[in-house]
């Protein structure tokens, strides 16, 4: 359980202020428009930001202060954010060890999640020498590496051309489906949230408005939801 | 303009070529000043870049009040004319200097600044706000996603070395060190002050004694051979060795703090940043210090040069620009930009001691060079701010033809038409820019104008080094608060007037 208790943030001249629970195995989607605030809210949710007032708990325990890293979340960027200088291995091996220090059982573990996305035999390559999808799945193969319970998703696919955003999120489906990740997920489309979330969340001027079950938000869509259908 | 540029340039040398045509033979003097080029440039390059490295790093994750001021403070050297800074440099480490007065203070030997190690000092003094700069905009442009990253996968202070600053010190640090390596290389007023004699004399300055003490032409233009070969070899490699930076690009939010944060890193941060501030500003606070006072009692003379150097600067700056300009818009226009980069370039790899040596070859047999003293400094100093003017200019050039080309083009507008209305209103700060640097750097100029020149004729800095030469300190030090002073306002008001015409 993923609980958002009375948050809020200023930040030059926008004010954020959500509370909202989000249970193990859902999968949020964020929609608003630009500036609505989602971006701030994964940011504070992930740790790169402080909230003025509230707390972040996870199954009970307070994460509102705890390093980004030692929260038990994943992050899929919002470009698929690989270093140019290494290998595709040693990006996705990064997920398991930052100092790339990689035992024997490492490498094969980095090796099995590269054919979970396809990607055997990619491992020698630079990510200059790869497809915009393809570089997204190595960005996948890190975070199914990290092995977090949650994942968090900044609109990470909005570059990807229709056909592999469509790949990219029934893969991600398919993932959550497996590990019973608990995710969240800004962006734009309302399409995109259908595919791969459950719940919606719809985020005005930094306020939750819409907070339904994505079949009902669909069925019966809220006044505040139409403009987006 | 730029065949204009190219004949300015490769007309003295070639004069100077042709006057070493000749059994001229280079001497153990010669070698010997080869040597000591190499060697100070060498040094002076390896302690600028080192010691930048740890400033650079922490200026890039730190945050805290003053640190944009600091920044900017730091540029100061840049601008400041190299006589002020080297005595400046001599109010410290100097014989009666603060330095060796504490150190008497206590009981320890005395620091001596002339010889190599004063030399080195100065450049290095000279050179490490650019070094902390070409870094430290290295480190500011890594983009925060990635850093984002490294902190969502716990990266730790090792890691960050590893995965961040390695590439980004491999693409940068070896041309910058060869950068200033090349600077140091034409080195002539430091090594005139704090160098001298056999064992300390540059290629520049054996150029200036070959010249000016025993007027052995043949000698100066062979010395100016080898000092272009020795720039052109520098900047070839520094042009070679510059690499692609690999470190990405990102979405450009705001700047994050680094991870793998500790308590030593933070300790040694501060302790960079306040040896660097320290290093850098005392020197021109003992130059004010010192000098404030002396500044309403100075002689005629020193106010007369400063006089003649503010014209002089004014000169050098408008035909400076009237050279950059068209320069930048032939640049963007030519799918080869490179051609006319390499014009630039030839500016910064032929010497100002050789162009001032090829032009007095050129006018001796048809002027008297001593009378157009002035003027050939002028079109020297307009020659060596090239290549910074154009830095500036052409990457607004391209944005205006970008943003307002079409509509040019679709309005006819061409020729002075177009500059006027599509060009210049999106120059202006740049240009102001430009200007500001083209005139600080004229008038803090101590090189050419030392060639030629005679008493009453000279500029601020060379009038400074003359009453310094006379022991007249007192007066030495006002006249570098004036020259310090007057250099900086040229530079503000012409930087602060290309900003106004920009916002309005």
């Amino acid at each position: 359980m993923l609980t958002l208790e009375d948050l809020s943030l200023s930040q030059d001249g926008f004010d954020l202020s959500l509370t909202a629970d989000i249970a193990r195995g859902d999968r949020v989607a964020l929609l608003g428009a630009s500036g609505s605030g989602k971006s701030t809210l994964l940011s504070l949710i992930a740790g790169f930001l402080s909230p003025d007032r509230g707390r972040i708990l996870c199954d009970g325990r307070d994460m509102t202060h705890a390093p980004v890293a030692a929260r038990p979340m994943s992050i899929l960027f919002q470009d698929s954010n690989l270093f140019p200088h290494l290998s595709v291995f040693d990006n996705v091996a990064l997920g398991l060890r930052p100092d790339l220090r990689l035992s024997a059982q490492d490498r094969v573990r980095v090796d099995d999640c590269l054919s979970r996305v396809d990607l055997h035999g990619f491992g020698d390559r630079r990510p200059s020498a790869l497809s915009g999808g393809q570089q997204a799945r190595v960005a996948l193969a890190r975070m199914l590496l990290r092995d977090r319970p949650i994942a968090l998703l900044d609109e990470p696919f909005a570059a990807l051309d229709p056909g592999l955003k469509t790949e990219m999120l029934a893969r991600m489906r398919e993932l959550c489906d497996e590990r019973g990740l608990t995710l969240v997920m800004a962006c734009h489309d309302l399409r995109d949230a259908e595919r791969l979330c459950d719940r919606l969340w719809l985020l005005e001027d930094g306020k939750l408005v819409v907070d339904a079950a994505m079949s009902d938000a669909l069925d019966k869509p809220p006044d505040l939801l139409r403009p987006w259908m | 303009m730029a065949a204009l540029v190219c004949l300015a340039v490769l007309g003295p040398l070639g004069a100077v070529l042709w006057r070493a045509d000749g059994p001229i033979r280079l001497g153990a003097s010669d070698w010997s000043a080869i040597r000591f080029t190499l060697l100070q440039a060498a040094l002076s390059a390896l302690g600028s870049v080192v010691l930048a490295i740890p400033v650079a790093r922490a200026l890039a994750r730190r945050t805290f009040r003053g640190r944009q001021a600091l920044v900017t403070l730091m540029g100061a050297p840049f601008l400041l004319p190299v006589i002020v800074a080297v005595l400046g440099l001599l109010a410290i480490f100097g014989r009666a200097g603060w330095l060796n007065g504490a150190l008497g203070w206590i009981g320890a030997g005395d620091v001596q600044i002339y010889g190599l190690q004063g030399v080195v000092l100065a450049h290095v003094f000279l050179n490490l706000p650019l070094a902390v700069r070409l870094l430290l905009q290295d480190w500011l442009s890594i983009p925060s996603e990635r850093i984002r990253l490294a902190h969502a996968l716990g990266f730790s202070h090792a890691d960050m070395r590893r995965h961040f600053e390695w590439p980004l010190l491999r693409a940068t640090l070896p041309g910058a060190a060869l950068l200033i390596f090349l600077i140091c290389t034409t080195s002539f007023a430091v090594a005139l002050i704090l160098g001298g004699g056999p064992a300390a004399t540059t290629v520049e300055l054996a150029i200036y004694q070959a010249f000016r003490f025993d007027f052995d032409l043949g000698r100066a233009a062979l010395l100016g051979i080898v000092q272009v070969a020795i720039c052109v070899c520098a900047g070839l490699m520094a042009f070679g060795v510059t690499r692609r930076r690999d470190i990405g690009a990102g979405l450009d939010r705001a700047p994050m703090a680094w991870p793998g944060d500790t308590r030593g890193s933070r300790w040694g941060d501060t302790i960079a940043i306040t040896g660097a501030a320290l290093f850098l500003l005392l020197p021109l606070l003992a130059v004010v210090m010192q000098g404030l006072p002396a500044v309403s009692g100075l002689p005629g003379l020193v106010w007369a040069a400063a006089a003649r150097s503010i014209v002089l600067a004014l000169a050098s700056a408008a035909l400076a620009v009237s050279l950059a300009v068209p320069m930048a818009i032939f640049m963007v226009r030519l799918r080869r930009p490179a051609l006319v980069e390499g014009v630039a370039f030839l500016t910064i790899a032929v010497s100002p001691m050789v162009i001032g040596t090829g032009l007095f070859v050129l006018i001796f047999p048809v002027a008297d060079p001593v009378a157009l003293a002035l003027p050939v400094t002028g079109l020297v100093n307009a020659l060596i701010s090239l290549p910074f003017l154009l830095r500036a200019l052409v990457p607004a050039v391209q944005q205006a033809e970008a943003t307002q080309g079409r509509l040019a083009d679709a309005l006819g507008l061409r020729g002075l038409q177009r500059l006027r209305h599509a060009l210049l209103p999106r120059l202006s700060r740049p240009l102001g820019f430009g200007v500001g640097l083209a005139a600080a750097f004229s008038m803090g100029d101590l090189g050419v104008i030392a060639l030629f020149s005679t008493p009453g004729q000279g500029t601020l800095p060379l009038e400074m080094y003359r009453l310094m030469g006379s022991y007249r300190t007192d007066d030495a030090q006002g006249a570098a608060v004036l020259l310090m002073g007057l250099t900086l306002a040229l530079f503000w008001a012409f930087d602060r007037g290309g900003r106004l015409n920009a916002d309005a």
